[in-house]
């Protein structure tokens, strides 16, 4: 090492080590965002399920309500149909 | 038995077509029959990059639909023996590939003796790369060290553990790490994320570590897989990493920086 490179080395930026953080922190939140995240399937079971509600009672789109809720070691499927009071 | 094994990477342009090749030439070289495939429909290279454009007839695609045999399609290097190349079409219809289709394929590979399979992915994470991945039994993620391509490496890496056949039916994809155009002289000015970095944060294991090389693009200019010029680090880096697939327990080399005579007002004065 040059005897200038000793005062150099103190100004210049290690940017490697601040891509090394970014890249930990990032990582870190989009593998737990994923594990957290509703799975693909459910927009399209609750598309199917309104379907199939609607061949004997009328509901419309907002009135069923599908969620997936992670508990410690099992998962809970709810599903929540209000059914209107009107009378057809 | 035969291995399927993929080479991706989620972000283009990090050298999985390069990596494909050179890996797939290697292990030929060794004498394992050995099939390479590309999976870049709309978008193929490999065949340029291998330098056997000038004779692909049939493709991937065409095989898939019938409208040619395997035997056909396959190219055989004219280099290395036990070498196959299989081109992907040049179809803009994003359909073209599906899984009973590629499974098919891979089967009759299996059933022809073919000792290794190599899937070259294309980038992205849509059909194309799904497809190439979907039957891997081993993957090599191509990684730079820089870090849009470590980002897209962890996110492939997510759907390896979760949407290829193996994961589906319970089991996991054996994963290796591979670090392409690496400068030792930047990781050590402190300008570029060095390999244990890299390893730490994905953490898979290192199959190998290829340096920046001027011979890479001297070796697509001229439609050779680098792997065969013994002379450049970046070959000799591939070869390792042949060695080590196969099972072999090498050191890395290329990894540090050269040391450099200095004049002596260098040295003092850095």
């Amino acid at each position: 090492m040059g005897l200038f490179n000793f005062f150099k080395k103190e100004k210049k930026k290690n940017t490697a080590n601040l891509a090394k953080e970014r890249l930990q922190i990032l990582i870190a939140h989009e593998r737990t965002d994923k594990s957290q995240r509703s799975p693909d399937y459910l927009p399209k079971l609750r598309d199917e399920l309104v379907e199939v509600i609607r061949k004997y009672v009328h509901v419309s789109d907002k009135d069923v309500n599908v969620s997936l809720e992670k508990c410690d070691d099992f998962d809970t499927l709810e599903l929540n149909i209000t059914l209107s009071d009107k009378v057809d | 038995m035969s291995k399927v094994i993929v080479v991706t990477s989620g972000k283009g342009g990090v050298g999985k077509t390069t990596s494909s090749a050179a890996f797939s030439a290697g292990l030929a070289a060794r004498g394992h029959k050995t099939a390479v495939i590309d999976f870049d429909v709309g978008l193929r290279n490999l065949d340029l990059i291998m330098g056997v454009e000038r004779r692909v007839i049939y493709d991937f695609v065409n095989v898939i639909n019938g409208e040619a045999t395997l035997k056909q399609a396959l190219i055989k290097d004219k280099r290395v023996d036990n070498l196959y190349i299989l081109p992907a079409s040049q179809t803009r219809d994003k359909d073209a590939l599906n899984k009973e289709g590629v499974e098919s394929i891979i089967n009759e590979l299996k059933a022809d003796g073919f000792e290794y399979i190599v899937c070259d992915s294309p980038a992205g994470i849509e059909k194309g790369a799904f497809m190439a991945l979907y039957f891997a039994d081993e993957a090599i993620v191509v990684t730079n060290p820089e870090v849009s391509s470590v980002r897209d490496s962890d996110r492939i890496l997510g759907i390896l553990q979760s949407r290829s056949k193996i994961a589906e039916d319970g089991g996991s994809v054996k994963e290796h790490l591979l670090i392409t155009r690496y400068s030792p002289d930047r990781v050590e000015g402190g300008d570029m994320l060095g390999m244990d970095d890299i390893v730490e944060i994905l953490s898979i294991p290192l199959i190998g570590v290829i340096p920046e090389s001027g011979t890479v693009l001297q070796a697509s200019n001229s439609g050779n897989p680098v792997i065969m010029d013994k002379e450049s680090t970046a070959g000799q880096a591939y070869e390792d990493v042949v060695s080590r697939f196969l099972g072999e327990d090498i050191p890395l080399r290329f990894v540090d920086v050269e040391i450099k005579k200095k004049g002596f007002f260098q040295k003092i004065f850095g």
